[in-house]
């Protein structure tokens, strides 16, 4: 009869689409930390047993024999109050290192990724240049690019191309983090079920048009959360670039150290960098969960 | 009557599994065809080579005395003129309803974003979905989906529509919305080849019906004959089995 449903021998043809309800975006949820459901009472164990677990620690830190000494030298709170600001009008360098190195990665990862999930044997060379570079790149470690690029490319003295360490700095940082992100990236496009492309190749759109309105759209939006890990990582790496002698965060904060004989500086800096990545995690908690919503209450073309 | 669709000696195998092993079908303009048979027989397959989803082995395929499966055809533009339905909908997930009617439309057929969006809303009213046009697809029912997915396809004004079991991923009670779209289709003349478990819906609505088993066409006439005195033992076998499923 019409409106008897599917039979049970309901197959998925082959290569075809596969589960009818793809998750749309990756259902992300913001993390609860409080665990369960958040009733009063579970609020209160909640509390705590973290007052008790923190305190605990700190306990067994502050009465430790060497305790005395290592605050003196970690956490001056004068010293503290000193370097604090000398430190962070320096960071501005890190900040402008790490905004431009993102831009560009960005667009170097997605270059590198669609170059890969290119189809048929035509592209070859193609993706064998991708992943070699992703290869490359993985394999270096961050400061052994920076020192080769910040000592080596200046070295050249070739006519046209800038020798400040701040430039070089940028590039390498640029050119590793790209191969992790174009990871990302591929791992996106490649999570884009084939019946999506096989649903925009039906309707006539080039292989290009497929990828750019269909795979991609869907594929960034999903790798959001790792993204902004690489990103973070990127601006934790940012200090690294102190080896070129670049005056940012970092070696300001081991002159000053140096100088007072006192490690407080290094936390200060440890403060601004924790300060910087926490609020990044958050907000793309956010971005997702509005991307949720939005999906949810409908929107207009 | 002139012929739509021509599918000579087509043979598709995926690695050492022999899929269709040699379909000859004549498809003619305004004509319903049904392809019926047991899962595995070859019907996605078929529906998908002939929409050039996937590259065939042997054979030809022509549209409108076009062959299609000549080296150097431009297979986007065969593409454009031929509609298909998934069994899962495939719509786009990060598209509103309007978005994915339009999409192709405003990149493929380069009309202007809001000629497309209005010739869309225009169809998505005429299929009971326009107050649906500014949701996401997961908001809708699995009919209304499937319902969405028809009219993507055929915001292309295609010459032929394939449908690929669009009835089997939803639930009972959305099956007969989605089928009468069909029917209203079948009765302005689309031309249309429809791979289906609903016997009862290819009796009513197919002018003729192949029975598919193991890559060949085993057996195609006009549905009366076939689903009464099917000639062919296997076909009388299947049928059988339907019946005793209680599905026909």
């Amino acid at each position: 009869m019409v409106g008897s449903g599917p039979s049970p021998d309901v197959y998925f043809p082959e290569g075809g689409p596969g589960d009818p309800r793809l998750p749309p975006g990756g259902g992300s949820r913001r993390p609860r930390i409080l665990g369960g459901d958040a009733s009063e009472r579970n609020v209160w164990i909640a509390v705590a047993s973290t007052a008790i677990f923190f305190g605990v620690l700190a306990i067994i830190v502050v009465r430790s024999p060497g305790w005395p000494d290592v605050k003196q030298s970690f956490f001056n709170g004068q010293e503290f109050k000193e370097s604090f600001p000398v430190i962070l009008r320096k960071f501005v360098r890190n900040i402008q290192i790490f905004c431009i190195a993102e831009m560009l990665v960005l667009s170097l990862a997605l270059f590198l990724a669609v170059l890969r999930s290119l189809p048929g044997p035509v592209f070859t060379p193609l993706r064998i240049l991708s992943a070699a570079y992703t290869d490359l790149f993985r394999g270096l470690p961050t400061i052994l690019v920076i020192l080769l690029l910040g000592f080596g490319m200046p070295a050249l003295n070739l006519q046209g191309i800038p020798n400040s360490d701040f430039f070089w700095a940028i590039v390498a940082l640029t050119l590793v983090y790209s191969a992790y992100v174009a990871e990302v990236y591929r791992a996106g496009i490649q999570s884009v079920h084939p019946s999506q492309i096989a649903a925009a190749r039906s309707l006539g759109l080039t292989r290009w048009q497929s990828m750019r309105h269909v795979v991609l759209p869907q594929a960034i939006r999903r790798v959001i959360p790792p993204l902004l890990n690489d990103f973070i990582g990127l601006q934790k790496d940012s200090a690294l670039v102190y080896v070129l002698g670049v005056v940012e965060g970092l070696s300001q904060a081991t002159i000053i150290q140096a100088g007072d004989f006192n490690f407080t500086p290094l936390v200060a800096l440890s403060v601004i960098y924790v300060a910087i990545t926490i609020p990044q995690a958050r907000f793309v908690d956010r971005m997702i969960a509005r991307d949720q919503r939005r999906r949810q209450a409908g929107a207009t073309l | 009557m002139t012929e739509s669709v021509r599918i000579d000696g087509l043979q598709k195998s995926f690695d050492d599994l022999e899929v269709l092993k040699g379909i000859d079908l004549v498809v003619q303009k305004h004509e319903v065809i049904c392809l019926i048979g047991a899962s595995g027989s070859g019907k996605s397959t078929l529906l998908r080579c002939i929409d050039l989803l996937e590259p065939i082995d042997a054979g030809r395929i022509s549209i409108d005395g076009i062959d299609i499966t000549a080296r150097g055809t431009d297979q986007d533009a065969v593409r454009r003129r031929i509609g298909i339905v998934f069994q899962a909908f495939n719509l786009f997930p990060h598209m509103t309803v309007l978005q994915n009617v339009a999409l192709a439309p405003v990149k493929v057929l380069k009309q202007s974003r809001e000629r497309a969006a209005e010739r869309s809303r225009e169809l998505l009213e005429r299929f009971g979905l326009a107050d649906k046009a500014d949701e996401y697809p997961d908001r809708l029912s699995g009919g209304q989906q499937q319902r969405v997915a028809i009219v993507r396809a055929l915001a292309m004004d295609p010459d032929v529509l394939l449908l690929d079991e669009i009835t089997s991923a939803l639930d009972p009670e959305l099956v007969a919305e989605v089928l009468d779209v069909i029917r209203e289709l079948a009765a302005q003349g689309m031309t249309m080849v429809i791979a289906t478990h609903e016997m009862a819906f290819a009796r009513d609505v197919a002018h003729r019906v192949c029975f598919l088993d193991d890559g060949r066409i085993l057996e195609e006439g006009p549905p009366d004959r076939i689903f009464s005195e099917p000639t062919n033992e296997r076909t009388r076998r299947f049928l059988d089995r339907i019946i005793a499923a209680g599905r026909i």
